[in-house]
Protein backbone atom coordinates (compact mmCIF):
# COMPACT_ATOMS: atom_id res chain seq x y z
CA UNK A 1 0.00 0.00 0.00
CA UNK A 2 1.21 3.55 -0.30
CA UNK A 3 2.42 5.48 2.87
CA UNK A 4 2.88 9.68 3.22
CA UNK A 5 5.26 9.46 5.67
CA UNK A 6 7.40 12.31 7.00
CA UNK A 7 10.66 11.65 7.96
CA UNK A 8 10.09 12.32 11.83
CA UNK A 9 7.21 9.84 11.18
CA UNK A 10 9.07 7.85 9.30
CA UNK A 11 11.66 7.22 12.61
CA UNK A 12 8.76 5.26 13.80
CA UNK A 13 8.83 2.26 11.55
CA UNK A 14 13.03 1.87 11.45
CA UNK A 15 13.08 -1.21 9.32
CA UNK A 16 11.34 0.38 5.93
CA UNK A 17 13.45 3.60 6.74
CA UNK A 18 16.28 1.71 6.86
CA UNK A 19 15.58 -0.40 3.26
CA UNK A 20 14.41 2.90 1.64
CA UNK A 21 17.85 4.50 2.19
CA UNK A 22 19.65 0.98 1.09
CA UNK A 23 17.48 0.81 -2.29
CA UNK A 24 18.45 4.28 -2.75
CA UNK A 25 22.16 3.12 -2.86
CA UNK A 26 21.68 0.04 -4.70
CA UNK A 27 19.83 2.47 -7.60
CA UNK A 28 21.63 5.64 -7.59
CA UNK A 29 25.35 4.50 -6.48
CA UNK A 30 25.36 1.23 -7.40
CA UNK A 31 23.31 0.76 -10.58
CA UNK A 32 23.22 4.59 -11.88
CA UNK A 33 26.54 5.09 -10.50
CA UNK A 34 25.75 8.57 -9.35
CA UNK A 35 28.06 10.64 -7.36
CA UNK A 36 26.31 9.71 -4.03
CA UNK A 37 27.03 9.06 -0.80
CA UNK A 38 26.63 5.93 0.72
CA UNK A 39 26.85 5.51 4.55
CA UNK A 40 28.46 2.85 6.57
CA UNK A 41 24.89 0.88 7.31
CA UNK A 42 24.89 0.65 3.29
CA UNK A 43 22.52 3.83 3.19
CA UNK A 44 21.79 7.01 0.76
CA UNK A 45 21.07 9.84 2.29
CA UNK A 46 21.60 13.91 1.76
CA UNK A 47 20.98 17.11 3.30
CA UNK A 48 17.67 17.31 1.69
CA UNK A 49 16.45 13.97 4.13
CA UNK A 50 17.27 16.54 7.17
CA UNK A 51 14.54 18.82 6.07
CA UNK A 52 11.99 16.47 7.50
CA UNK A 53 10.75 16.09 3.90
CA UNK A 54 7.45 14.12 2.85
CA UNK A 55 7.95 10.50 1.30
CA UNK A 56 5.89 8.66 -0.41
CA UNK A 57 6.65 4.75 -0.47
CA UNK A 58 5.47 1.49 -1.57
CA UNK A 59 5.39 -0.73 1.19
CA UNK A 60 4.86 -3.94 -0.09
CA UNK A 61 2.61 -6.40 1.86
CA UNK A 62 5.39 -8.24 3.21
CA UNK A 63 5.92 -4.65 5.46
CA UNK A 64 9.57 -4.48 2.54
CA UNK A 65 10.25 -1.08 0.20
CA UNK A 66 8.87 -1.21 -3.15
CA UNK A 67 9.55 2.12 -4.15
CA UNK A 68 10.00 5.83 -2.82
CA UNK A 69 10.59 9.17 -3.86
CA UNK A 70 10.50 12.42 -1.81
CA UNK A 71 8.91 15.51 -1.93
CA UNK A 72 9.70 19.49 -0.73
CA UNK A 73 8.20 22.66 -0.89
CA UNK A 74 9.98 24.85 -3.60
CA UNK A 75 10.15 28.14 -1.07
CA UNK A 76 12.74 26.35 0.98
CA UNK A 77 16.29 24.39 -0.23
CA UNK A 78 15.78 21.68 -2.54
CA UNK A 79 17.84 20.12 -5.27
CA UNK A 80 15.92 22.23 -8.04
CA UNK A 81 17.25 25.47 -7.32
CA UNK A 82 20.31 24.26 -5.42
CA UNK A 83 21.74 22.25 -8.42
CA UNK A 84 19.93 21.96 -11.49
CA UNK A 85 19.13 25.55 -12.28
CA UNK A 86 21.64 26.00 -15.34
CA UNK A 87 18.91 23.08 -16.98
CA UNK A 88 15.89 25.76 -16.27
CA UNK A 89 17.86 28.70 -18.09
CA UNK A 90 18.68 30.55 -14.47
CA UNK A 91 14.89 30.45 -13.62
CA UNK A 92 14.55 29.41 -9.85
CA UNK A 93 11.13 27.24 -9.44
CA UNK A 94 10.04 28.68 -6.34
CA UNK A 95 6.53 28.91 -5.38
CA UNK A 96 4.07 27.62 -2.70
CA UNK A 97 1.97 25.96 -5.40
CA UNK A 98 5.34 23.89 -6.58
CA UNK A 99 6.73 20.87 -4.71
CA UNK A 100 9.56 19.29 -5.61
CA UNK A 101 9.49 15.53 -6.12
CA UNK A 102 13.24 13.84 -6.15
CA UNK A 103 14.97 10.43 -5.53
CA UNK A 104 12.38 8.70 -7.30
CA UNK A 105 13.72 5.36 -6.52
CA UNK A 106 12.38 1.45 -7.02
CA UNK A 107 13.54 -1.53 -5.29
CA UNK A 108 14.89 -4.46 -7.48
CA UNK A 109 12.68 -6.48 -6.75
CA UNK A 110 9.68 -4.04 -7.14
CA UNK A 111 6.62 -5.07 -8.68
CA UNK A 112 5.58 -4.07 -12.03
CA UNK A 113 3.02 -1.30 -10.69
CA UNK A 114 5.10 0.41 -8.23
CA UNK A 115 6.29 3.44 -9.91
CA UNK A 116 2.61 3.77 -11.45
CA UNK A 117 1.50 4.01 -7.81
CA UNK A 118 4.29 6.23 -6.46
CA UNK A 119 3.04 9.25 -9.54
CA UNK A 120 -0.38 7.85 -8.76
CA UNK A 121 0.35 9.34 -5.22
CA UNK A 122 1.62 12.35 -6.98
CA UNK A 123 -1.21 13.45 -7.87
CA UNK A 124 -3.32 12.33 -4.60
CA UNK A 125 -0.57 14.87 -3.25
CA UNK A 126 -1.29 17.51 -5.60
CA UNK A 127 -5.00 17.42 -5.71
CA UNK A 128 -5.51 16.96 -1.78
CA UNK A 129 -3.10 20.10 -0.84
CA UNK A 130 -4.46 22.53 -3.69
CA UNK A 131 -0.65 21.90 -5.07
CA UNK A 132 -0.48 23.06 -9.07
CA UNK A 133 2.71 21.15 -10.14
CA UNK A 134 5.61 18.20 -9.09
CA UNK A 135 8.88 18.75 -10.60
CA UNK A 136 11.93 16.62 -10.68
CA UNK A 137 15.04 15.95 -12.48
CA UNK A 138 15.02 12.81 -13.77
CA UNK A 139 17.99 10.84 -16.17
CA UNK A 140 16.89 9.48 -19.78
CA UNK A 141 15.73 5.92 -18.39
CA UNK A 142 13.17 7.21 -16.61
CA UNK A 143 11.39 8.74 -20.06
CA UNK A 144 10.04 5.27 -20.76
CA UNK A 145 8.87 4.35 -17.40
CA UNK A 146 6.82 8.17 -16.91
CA UNK A 147 5.35 7.29 -20.49
CA UNK A 148 4.80 3.50 -19.46
CA UNK A 149 3.18 4.64 -16.19
CA UNK A 150 0.67 7.61 -17.99
CA UNK A 151 2.49 10.11 -16.64
CA UNK A 152 4.93 11.46 -18.80
CA UNK A 153 6.26 14.75 -17.64
CA UNK A 154 6.60 18.11 -19.43
CA UNK A 155 9.65 18.32 -19.95
CA UNK A 156 11.18 22.19 -19.43
CA UNK A 157 15.24 21.70 -19.59
CA UNK A 158 17.33 19.17 -20.87
CA UNK A 159 21.57 18.71 -20.07
CA UNK A 160 23.72 16.06 -21.69
CA UNK A 161 22.93 13.54 -24.50
CA UNK A 162 22.01 9.58 -24.77
CA UNK A 163 22.57 8.28 -20.80
CA UNK A 164 23.74 10.94 -19.23
CA UNK A 165 20.60 13.28 -20.76
CA UNK A 166 18.86 14.66 -17.39
CA UNK A 167 15.68 16.35 -17.42
CA UNK A 168 13.63 18.90 -15.48
CA UNK A 169 10.04 17.99 -15.41
CA UNK A 170 6.69 19.20 -14.79
CA UNK A 171 3.63 17.20 -13.80
CA UNK A 172 0.29 18.05 -13.26
CA UNK A 173 -2.72 15.42 -13.44
CA UNK A 174 -6.00 16.04 -14.76
CA UNK A 175 -9.04 13.85 -13.44
CA UNK A 176 -8.33 11.58 -16.36
CA UNK A 177 -4.43 11.32 -15.78
CA UNK A 178 -5.45 10.26 -12.55
CA UNK A 179 -7.91 7.83 -13.59
CA UNK A 180 -5.24 6.20 -16.39
CA UNK A 181 -2.24 5.98 -13.27
CA UNK A 182 -4.66 4.40 -11.39
CA UNK A 183 -5.70 1.78 -13.64
CA UNK A 184 -2.29 1.18 -15.20
CA UNK A 185 -1.42 0.49 -11.15
CA UNK A 186 -4.14 -1.92 -10.55
CA UNK A 187 -5.61 0.37 -7.22
CA UNK A 188 -9.20 1.43 -7.14
CA UNK A 189 -9.50 5.53 -7.68
CA UNK A 190 -11.24 5.33 -4.08
CA UNK A 191 -8.52 3.06 -2.05
CA UNK A 192 -5.63 5.30 -3.50
CA UNK A 193 -8.02 8.20 -2.02
CA UNK A 194 -8.57 6.37 1.49
CA UNK A 195 -4.72 5.68 1.78
CA UNK A 196 -4.27 9.37 1.16
CA UNK A 197 -7.40 10.41 3.78
CA UNK A 198 -5.85 7.81 6.57
CA UNK A 199 -2.44 9.11 6.59
CA UNK A 200 -3.11 13.11 7.09
CA UNK A 201 -5.88 12.27 9.89
CA UNK A 202 -8.68 11.35 7.20
CA UNK A 203 -12.65 11.59 7.30
CA UNK A 204 -14.12 9.80 9.85
CA UNK A 205 -16.54 7.07 8.43
CA UNK A 206 -19.59 8.98 9.47
CA UNK A 207 -18.09 11.54 7.03
CA UNK A 208 -17.87 9.34 4.74
CA UNK A 209 -21.15 7.71 4.55
CA UNK A 210 -22.54 11.35 4.91
CA UNK A 211 -20.76 12.04 1.01
CA UNK A 212 -21.76 8.69 -0.52
CA UNK B 1 -14.58 46.38 -7.27
CA UNK B 2 -14.33 42.70 -8.20
CA UNK B 3 -13.34 40.16 -5.42
CA UNK B 4 -9.71 39.42 -7.08
CA UNK B 5 -9.11 43.12 -7.46
CA UNK B 6 -10.25 43.78 -4.02
CA UNK B 7 -7.97 40.61 -3.29
CA UNK B 8 -4.64 42.63 -4.81
CA UNK B 9 -5.18 45.42 -3.03
CA UNK B 10 -5.07 44.00 0.29
CA UNK B 11 -2.23 42.14 -0.58
CA UNK B 12 -1.05 45.35 -1.61
CA UNK B 13 -1.48 46.52 1.76
CA UNK B 14 0.02 44.08 3.04
CA UNK B 15 3.06 44.16 1.20
CA UNK B 16 3.91 47.73 1.91
CA UNK B 17 3.59 47.53 5.33
CA UNK B 18 6.44 48.17 7.05
CA UNK B 19 5.45 47.64 11.18
CA UNK B 20 3.73 44.87 13.07
CA UNK B 21 0.63 47.54 13.68
CA UNK B 22 0.34 47.59 9.81
CA UNK B 23 0.27 44.00 9.21
CA UNK B 24 -2.32 43.74 11.83
CA UNK B 25 -4.44 46.07 9.92
CA UNK B 26 -4.05 43.67 7.15
CA UNK B 27 -4.98 40.78 8.93
CA UNK B 28 -8.19 42.68 9.92
CA UNK B 29 -8.75 43.88 6.22
CA UNK B 30 -8.37 40.25 5.22
CA UNK B 31 -10.33 39.02 7.31
CA UNK B 32 -13.58 41.37 6.92
CA UNK B 33 -13.33 40.56 3.11
CA UNK B 34 -12.85 36.78 3.03
CA UNK B 35 -16.06 36.57 5.66
CA UNK B 36 -14.71 34.51 7.95
CA UNK B 37 -14.56 34.75 11.80
CA UNK B 38 -10.66 35.51 12.81
CA UNK B 39 -7.84 35.21 10.47
CA UNK B 40 -3.88 34.51 12.68
CA UNK B 41 -0.42 34.95 11.72
CA UNK B 42 1.26 33.09 14.30
CA UNK B 43 5.18 32.59 14.14
CA UNK B 44 7.49 30.74 16.35
CA UNK B 45 11.22 30.65 15.72
CA UNK B 46 13.91 27.75 16.79
CA UNK B 47 14.20 29.10 20.24
CA UNK B 48 10.48 29.09 20.72
CA UNK B 49 9.76 32.50 21.04
CA UNK B 50 6.24 33.77 18.92
CA UNK B 51 5.20 36.75 17.40
CA UNK B 52 2.03 37.12 15.67
CA UNK B 53 -0.85 39.07 14.47
CA UNK B 54 -4.68 38.22 14.82
CA UNK B 55 -8.27 38.84 15.12
CA UNK B 56 -9.05 37.27 18.13
CA UNK B 57 -10.08 38.70 21.44
CA UNK B 58 -6.90 40.26 23.35
CA UNK B 59 -8.75 38.01 26.42
CA UNK B 60 -8.28 34.94 24.17
CA UNK B 61 -4.45 35.66 23.31
CA UNK B 62 -3.45 36.33 26.97
CA UNK B 63 -5.09 33.52 27.91
CA UNK B 64 -3.33 31.01 25.34
CA UNK B 65 -0.03 32.85 26.80
CA UNK B 66 -0.43 32.56 30.04
CA UNK B 67 -1.29 29.01 30.05
CA UNK B 68 1.68 28.26 27.39
CA UNK B 69 -1.39 26.47 25.08
CA UNK B 70 1.41 26.97 21.93
CA UNK B 71 2.29 23.04 23.88
CA UNK B 72 -1.13 21.57 23.35
CA UNK B 73 -2.49 23.50 20.88
CA UNK B 74 -3.76 20.81 18.39
CA UNK B 75 -3.19 23.27 15.42
CA UNK B 76 0.27 23.71 16.70
CA UNK B 77 0.87 20.17 17.30
CA UNK B 78 -0.25 19.15 14.24
CA UNK B 79 1.39 21.41 11.63
CA UNK B 80 4.60 21.88 13.06
CA UNK B 81 7.45 20.41 11.11
CA UNK B 82 4.82 20.17 8.22
CA UNK B 83 4.41 21.58 5.18
CA UNK B 84 1.29 20.75 3.80
CA UNK B 85 -1.98 22.85 4.58
CA UNK B 86 -4.41 21.00 7.14
CA UNK B 87 -8.04 21.50 7.74
CA UNK B 88 -8.51 21.42 11.19
CA UNK B 89 -11.18 18.32 11.22
CA UNK B 90 -8.17 15.98 10.15
CA UNK B 91 -6.16 17.37 12.97
CA UNK B 92 -6.18 14.93 16.34
CA UNK B 93 -8.73 16.10 18.73
CA UNK B 94 -9.23 13.10 20.69
CA UNK B 95 -7.95 13.38 23.96
CA UNK B 96 -9.66 15.40 26.53
CA UNK B 97 -6.42 18.13 27.12
CA UNK B 98 -7.52 19.06 23.40
CA UNK B 99 -10.98 19.11 23.56
CA UNK B 100 -11.31 21.00 26.83
CA UNK B 101 -9.19 23.64 25.00
CA UNK B 102 -11.31 24.04 22.28
CA UNK B 103 -14.20 23.94 24.52
CA UNK B 104 -12.29 27.05 26.12
CA UNK B 105 -11.11 28.65 22.75
CA UNK B 106 -14.91 28.31 21.47
CA UNK B 107 -15.93 30.45 24.60
CA UNK B 108 -13.77 33.23 23.64
CA UNK B 109 -15.37 33.25 20.31
CA UNK B 110 -12.70 31.04 18.50
CA UNK B 111 -15.08 29.25 15.68
CA UNK B 112 -15.13 25.35 14.79
CA UNK B 113 -13.87 25.29 11.24
CA UNK B 114 -10.12 26.02 11.18
CA UNK B 115 -7.60 25.95 7.79
CA UNK B 116 -4.20 26.05 8.44
CA UNK B 117 -0.86 26.75 6.29
CA UNK B 118 2.54 25.89 7.75
CA UNK B 119 5.33 28.03 6.40
CA UNK B 120 8.84 26.75 6.28
CA UNK B 121 11.30 29.70 6.48
CA UNK B 122 14.62 29.89 7.08
CA UNK B 123 16.47 28.60 10.40
CA UNK B 124 14.14 26.66 11.62
CA UNK B 125 11.58 29.23 11.56
CA UNK B 126 7.92 28.44 11.09
CA UNK B 127 4.71 29.98 10.49
CA UNK B 128 1.44 29.48 10.78
CA UNK B 129 -1.48 30.94 8.92
CA UNK B 130 -5.23 30.76 9.91
CA UNK B 131 -8.61 30.65 9.00
CA UNK B 132 -10.96 30.14 11.57
CA UNK B 133 -15.03 30.56 11.32
CA UNK B 134 -18.38 29.35 12.25
CA UNK B 135 -20.26 26.78 10.29
CA UNK B 136 -21.44 23.41 8.99
CA UNK B 137 -18.85 20.92 7.57
CA UNK B 138 -20.45 21.32 4.13
CA UNK B 139 -20.11 25.37 3.95
CA UNK B 140 -16.32 25.04 5.09
CA UNK B 141 -15.86 22.57 2.83
CA UNK B 142 -17.10 24.45 0.09
CA UNK B 143 -15.31 27.45 1.33
CA UNK B 144 -11.55 25.98 1.49
CA UNK B 145 -11.77 24.58 -2.24
CA UNK B 146 -12.98 27.91 -3.58
CA UNK B 147 -10.06 29.99 -1.34
CA UNK B 148 -7.57 27.17 -0.55
CA UNK B 149 -5.19 28.78 -3.45
CA UNK B 150 -5.05 32.41 -2.44
CA UNK B 151 -5.30 31.64 1.38
CA UNK B 152 -1.68 29.44 0.33
CA UNK B 153 -0.35 32.76 -1.44
CA UNK B 154 -1.22 35.15 1.27
CA UNK B 155 -0.43 32.36 3.97
CA UNK B 156 3.42 33.10 1.73
CA UNK B 157 2.93 36.89 1.52
CA UNK B 158 2.42 37.28 5.05
CA UNK B 159 5.61 35.47 6.19
CA UNK B 160 7.65 37.15 3.56
CA UNK B 161 6.35 40.61 4.96
CA UNK B 162 7.03 39.63 8.79
CA UNK B 163 10.84 37.99 8.07
CA UNK B 164 11.27 41.32 6.13
CA UNK B 165 9.89 43.29 9.43
CA UNK B 166 11.48 41.24 11.95
CA UNK B 167 14.96 42.66 13.16
CA UNK B 168 16.04 39.14 14.33
CA UNK B 169 14.82 37.33 10.76
CA UNK B 170 17.33 37.15 8.14
CA UNK B 171 15.28 38.25 4.93
CA UNK B 172 15.82 37.60 1.67
CA UNK B 173 16.38 40.08 -0.91
CA UNK B 174 13.47 40.55 -3.51
CA UNK B 175 14.67 38.09 -6.26
CA UNK B 176 15.17 39.95 -9.36
CA UNK B 177 13.06 38.11 -12.50
CA UNK B 178 15.40 35.95 -14.43
CA UNK B 179 15.62 36.89 -18.78
CA UNK B 180 13.12 34.23 -19.47
CA UNK B 181 11.09 35.59 -16.35
CA UNK B 182 11.23 39.32 -18.07
CA UNK B 183 10.92 37.77 -21.83
CA UNK B 184 7.76 36.08 -20.86
CA UNK B 185 6.38 39.29 -18.72
CA UNK B 186 7.31 41.49 -21.44
CA UNK B 187 5.52 39.44 -24.20
CA UNK B 188 2.29 39.23 -21.56
CA UNK B 189 2.66 43.04 -20.77
CA UNK B 190 2.10 43.71 -24.62
CA UNK B 191 -0.84 42.08 -25.08
CA UNK B 192 0.29 38.62 -26.97
CA UNK B 193 -1.40 35.54 -25.60
CA UNK B 194 0.04 32.56 -23.82
CA UNK B 195 0.23 30.35 -27.09
CA UNK B 196 1.71 33.21 -29.04
CA UNK B 197 4.24 34.23 -26.32
CA UNK B 198 5.35 30.58 -25.40
CA UNK B 199 5.74 29.88 -29.96
CA UNK B 200 8.20 33.53 -29.40
CA UNK B 201 10.42 31.99 -27.13
CA UNK B 202 9.97 28.38 -28.29
CA UNK B 203 9.17 27.03 -25.53
CA UNK B 204 5.52 24.90 -24.32
CA UNK B 205 3.21 26.64 -23.16
CA UNK B 206 3.02 24.46 -19.86
CA UNK B 207 7.17 25.83 -19.59
CA UNK B 208 5.48 28.88 -19.75
CA UNK B 209 3.29 28.41 -17.50
CA UNK B 210 5.99 27.37 -15.06
CA UNK B 211 8.30 30.75 -16.17
CA UNK B 212 4.61 32.82 -15.07
CA UNK B 213 4.12 31.16 -11.96
CA UNK B 214 7.63 31.63 -10.96
CA UNK B 215 7.75 35.51 -12.19
CA UNK B 216 4.35 35.82 -10.41
CA UNK B 217 6.06 34.04 -6.94
CA UNK B 218 8.60 36.59 -6.62
CA UNK B 219 6.31 39.52 -7.54
CA UNK B 220 4.24 38.52 -4.89
CA UNK B 221 0.57 38.85 -6.76
CA UNK B 222 -2.55 36.48 -7.12
CA UNK B 223 -2.84 36.04 -10.60
CA UNK B 224 -1.22 36.86 -13.91
CA UNK B 225 -2.47 40.35 -14.61
CA UNK B 226 -1.39 41.46 -11.29
CA UNK B 227 2.09 40.13 -11.75
CA UNK B 228 2.33 41.92 -14.99
CA UNK B 229 1.07 45.55 -13.74
CA UNK B 230 3.55 45.11 -10.78
CA UNK B 231 6.55 44.04 -13.05
CA UNK B 232 5.64 47.32 -14.91
CA UNK B 233 5.25 49.58 -11.89
CA UNK B 234 8.44 48.19 -10.42
CA UNK B 235 9.96 49.04 -13.63
CA UNK B 236 11.58 45.33 -13.65
CA UNK B 237 9.84 45.28 -17.42
CA UNK B 238 9.96 48.18 -19.90
CA UNK B 239 7.09 47.85 -22.66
Amino acid sequence: MLRYLYADQLQDRPGLAHAMYVDRADQFKTRLGWDVTVNADGEERDEYDALNPLYILWEKADGGHGGSMRLLPTTGPCMINDHFSELTDGVRIESPLIWECTRFCLARDAEPKTAGALMLAGSEVLRGFGIEYLVGVFDARMVRIYRMIGSSPEVIGTKGTGRDRISVGLWSFGEDTHRTMAERAGIPVATSKLWFEQAFGGTHPADLAASA
Amino acid sequence: MGKIERRDVLLGELQRAQELEALSAAIFDLRDHFRVDHMVYHWVNAEGDQYGCYTYSEDWVQRYNEQDYVRIDPVILGCFQRFHPVDWKRLDWSGKVARDFMAEAMTHGVGNQGFSVPIRGPNGQFALFTVNHTCSDDEWCRFTQENRRDLILIAHEFNERALAINPDADPKPMRPLSPREVDAMTFLALGYSRAQVAEMLAISEHTLRVYIESARAKLGALNTTHAVARALSHGLIVV
